[in-house]
């Protein structure tokens, strides 16, 4: 391993209410790739954005290749070599992918649109992007805006490269393409820091992994002297076994025998392009939809919802042929949906825990029904405690909690409807290993007190312990089902993969 | 077909959009109402009464860009008017003492000096104390109109020689027309109208190809990517109202030269056909889209249109105003279709 190339000492970070870091020490060294995992809220992000300058550290220091620096901006952290990716695009949609690449980093002032494009389309097609440069960001799958975001990082002759959650929305081959990249990286000498919530990618590319919880460091590790267990146990500080309980409790759900459909759909399709499909799901049950990223799965369940317009197709609840054409619809008909951005259709930031919680109960009984204050945090202390909701109190801007705290608040906000059926997009992504197994526990309790749920999640294991059905999709067609025995990765694989010819 | 059309960027299309309507709405006068729209001074004329709506307009694209607003760039027009009058024809105020007039070129000064005052202040409350700039300009509005009057309550025309000068028209020969009487007539463009075309093809240097102008459409596009890709966003939302304010300036004592008096009314409303103008030119008040010869032709068509429904023998004002908001309405609905479009056509992909 390389010399040390940054290092981080006694780094303390306080916001208001909450002490985020407490004398950090982390370490890099040339040529190595470094994963930083922990819960969220264990104050990686904090940690990243201290780096990057996003914010300033309140103690500590940061030595860069023994040199002490001070970072009070993206700017200063640019110049100094320290690069960074980070999980959400930060982009500018409007530009061009040759402009993203390089704004903010030219040298002379007048802009040579000619010698940048070129510039732009070498580096393209080293790393083998599939965009041009002259293309509007914009017009590019979410993917290779992100890897666009890398190239950006990459042409920097960057000394640290921050990958920030990179992986989140990319699929599998596009993730083997960025660890073919980090290990090109690695061999030229770069330190690259990883953040992800997948341990399989940790244990893929990295090479040592420090660990944050609750602000705190718990520790710096080899990759080989750390077994997953191990990792996941210092991460959440206890031991953790609730993998192997969640599995048994599957078994439980059986189909009984001419029981009426909760929800059916025939011929559904909608405007975001959503071939038609007949979907069904009973009392108890808890099916997904799987499928690569992009084939189709958020779609339906919209299509479902009435999030998207439908083009055709009908609808049934509870054996009742019903109209949905509008989420409120759906909301009236005892049927919930937790979208898969909760950034952007989820939560609103500047409201508390409370008003988020109470939200959709206030839209579903109408303006003209106010409840009381009181009634409201009643309500919300109870699911506070009842999803073990990490928050001062219910009064905090739910802007200000982590990732998986802001998604149980969403879950809360979806519970207190009581829905007959809850559809659930992604609701684990980004979220901690804890938080995971928390909301899996959850859904099958859900479903065993008879609430039927659609689960969908990018990561099959996940899906595999929690759903009794699958559907798989793919090109935004519903192409199997899949329940019992068939319910492996194998036969997902084989599903997802099968008869490509008459996919387009 | 598809991937070329994928290289087109929502100002692209815009532009094209805007440029098309003013030639289809140009060509349709001249067929239509005949004469009048035939002849080249018609033209001319649209320009010289709206060169300062140029300049202002252009102020406005410059701050709509990075996404946000200015509403005072009318005050500062009329403020600039009325101290240049006042400055230029000191009599005014005083008649008795009988004053030598100002200098044409201090009363220059004066403007970018009012100008450049705006532009630092509104600049730094919206950029550095993080203010909204609707606020901030309505009350830059506000104090400019105010301050006008202060400085000389009723309107008056200016009297002085080296301006009168400065403000006849150009005349330029081989542009003329020769009359019934065989009698030749030049064209007559005002000064006005060169200094609005030179600033127009600067600022579309500096926002195609310098790193500031490049910057604009970074801040507006995503204010916190703009910030992560290590750009300056405060110092270039300060600069944007910077030059909207030194536009605003400039654009004022075009107006002067165009109308020659002082006058707390002068300019009202300009800002508000600013952003009509900037608008048409396919600007979208969202930031990050836009583009100064967009506003070039912005100005002409909302121009154009008023003078249409003014030689139609509608001249009455609120016929103006109705047939601008159907015309903004037209193409703000033309705008989301053809993004909307273009959207979906990509998703298809």
């Amino acid at each position: 391993m390389g010399k040390e190339v940054l290092k981080m000492r006694g780094i303390d970070k306080v916001f208001p209410g909450v002490h985020a870091l407490q004398n950090v020490d982390f370490t890099l060294c040339e040529g190595e790739i470094h994963a930083l995992m922990g819960e969220n809220g264990a104050g990686k992000s904090t940690l990243i954005k201290v780096l990057t300058g996003v914010y300033t550290k309140d103690e500590g220091e940061i030595i860069l290749n023994d040199n002490a620096v001070s970072i009070k901006s993206p700017q200063d952290a640019q110049n100094l070599g320290i690069s960074t990716v980070y999980q959400e695009i930060t982009l500018c949609p409007n530009l061009s992918v040759a402009e993203n690449m390089f704004i903010g980093r030219e040298h002379s002032t007048i802009r040579n649109w000619k010698k940048m494009n070129e510039d732009a389309g070498k580096i393209l097609n080293e790393l083998a992007i599939p965009a041009k440069p002259a293309q509007q960001l914009a017009s590019c799958s979410i993917a290779v805006q992100q890897m666009v975001a890398i190239a950006r990082a990459v042409d920097m002759d960057c000394k640290v490269l921050i990958l920030d959650e990179p992986t989140s929305s990319l699929d599998e081959q596009e993730v083997e393409k960025l660890f073919k990249l980090m290990r090109d990286l690695k061999a030229k000498g770069v330190g690259i820091i990883f953040v992800t919530h997948f341990l399989d990618q940790v244990y893929e590319v990295c090479d040592k992994i420090t660990v944050l919880r609750d602000g705190q460091l718990v520790g710096e590790y080899e990759i080989k002297d750390l077994p997953r267990v191990q990792l996941v146990s210092k991460m959440l500080g206890k031991e953790l076994d609730d993998m192997s309980d969640i599995k048994s409790e599957n078994a439980a759900y059986e189909k009984k025998a001419n029981e009426t459909p909760v929800f059916t759909a025939t011929n559904l399709s909608s405007t975001e392009a959503v071939y038609p499909f007949d979907f069904h799901i009973n009392k108890g049950e808890v099916n997904g939809f799987t499928g690569l990223l992009g084939s189709g799965r958020s779609e339906c369940v919209r299509a479902i919802f009435g999030a998207d317009r439908n083009l055709s197709g009908e609808k049934t609840k509870d054996g009742k042929q019903v109209k949905i054409s509008k989420p409120i619809d759906a909301m009236k008909k005892g049927i919930a949906y937790l979208p898969e951005d909760r950034k952007v259709d989820g939560i609103v930031g500047d409201l508390s825990v409370r008003e988020n919680i109470v939200l959709a109960y206030q839209v579903l009984k109408g303006a003209m029904h106010p409840f009381s204050k009181a009634e409201a945090y009643k309500f919300a202390d109870e699911y506070i405690k009842l999803l073990d909701i990490k928050t001062a109190s219910a009064d905090t801007p739910i802007k200000s909690l982590s990732g998986g705290n802001q998604q149980k608040v969403i879950l809360a906000r979806w519970l207190l409807t009581h829905p007959d059926y809850l559809i659930l997009d992604e609701p684990t992504r980004g979220i901690d290993v804890g938080t995971k197994v928390d909301i899996q526990k959850l859904v099958l309790k859900l479903a065993s007190e008879g609430m039927a749920i659609t689960f969908i999640s990018s990561e099959t294991d996940e899906m595999l312990r929690t759903c009794s059905r699958l559907i798989v999709m793919r090109d935004r067609h519903v192409v199997g089902e899949l329940t019992g025995d068939d319910l492996n990765q194998n036969k997902i694989m084989s599903t997802i993969a099968g008869g490509e010819s008459d996919g387009k | 077909m598809n991937t070329k059309r994928r290289n087109i960027s929502d100002t692209t299309i815009l532009l094209t959009i805007t440029i098309v309507v003013f030639f289809a709405m140009y060509i349709g006068a001249m067929i239509f109402q005949g004469k009048g729209f035939l002849k080249l001074q018609t033209f001319l004329n649209i320009l010289n009464a709206n060169a300062a709506l140029i300049l202002m307009a252009c102020g406005l694209t410059l701050v709509m860009i990075i996404g946000s607003i200015d509403i005072s760039v009318g005050g500062v027009a009329a403020l600039v008017s009325m101290c240049c009058a006042v400055y230029l024809d000191r009599n005014v105020l005083s008649p008795e003492k009988n004053l030598t007039p100002g200098n044409v070129a201090v009363s220059m000064l004066i403007a970018l000096g009012i100008g450049l005052a705006y532009g630092l202040v509104q600049g730094y409350l919206i950029a550095y104390l993080d203010i909204q700039p609707f606020i901030v300009s309505l009350a830059g509005m506000f104090f400019a109109r105010g301050m006008t009057t202060i400085v000389h309550t009723n309107p008056f025309n200016v009297e002085n020689e080296a301006f009168n000068r400065l403000k006849e028209p150009i005349r330029i020969a081989f542009l003329g027309t020769v009359n019934k009487k065989g009698k030749l007539v030049p064209a007559k463009i005002e000064i006005g109208v060169f200094i609005a075309l030179l600033i127009v093809i600067i600022l579309f240097f500096v926002l195609r190809y310098t790193k500031l102008g490049r910057s604009f459409y970074a801040v507006g596009g995503n204010r916190t990517s703009a910030l992560m890709l290590g750009i300056n966003v405060k110092r270039t939302k300060f600069f944007a109202h910077l030059m909207c304010g030194v536009l605003a300036g400039i654009g004022g004592y075009v107006y002067f030269l165009h109308v020659g008096s002082g006058a707390a009314s002068h300019a009202t409303g300009a800002e508000m056909n600013a952003i009509a103008s900037s608008i048409i030119g396919g600007t979208m008040l969202t930031g990050g889209v836009g583009n100064i010869i967009g506003t070039l032709f912005g100005v002409m068509s909302l121009a154009t249109i008023q003078s249409i429904v003014s030689s139609a023998g509608f001249d009455q004002a609120w016929w103006t105003g109705i047939t601008v908001a159907a015309m903004l309405c037209l193409f703000l609905v033309v705008q989301s279709i053809v993004i909307a479009r273009k959207k979906k056509s990509l998703k298809k992909q």
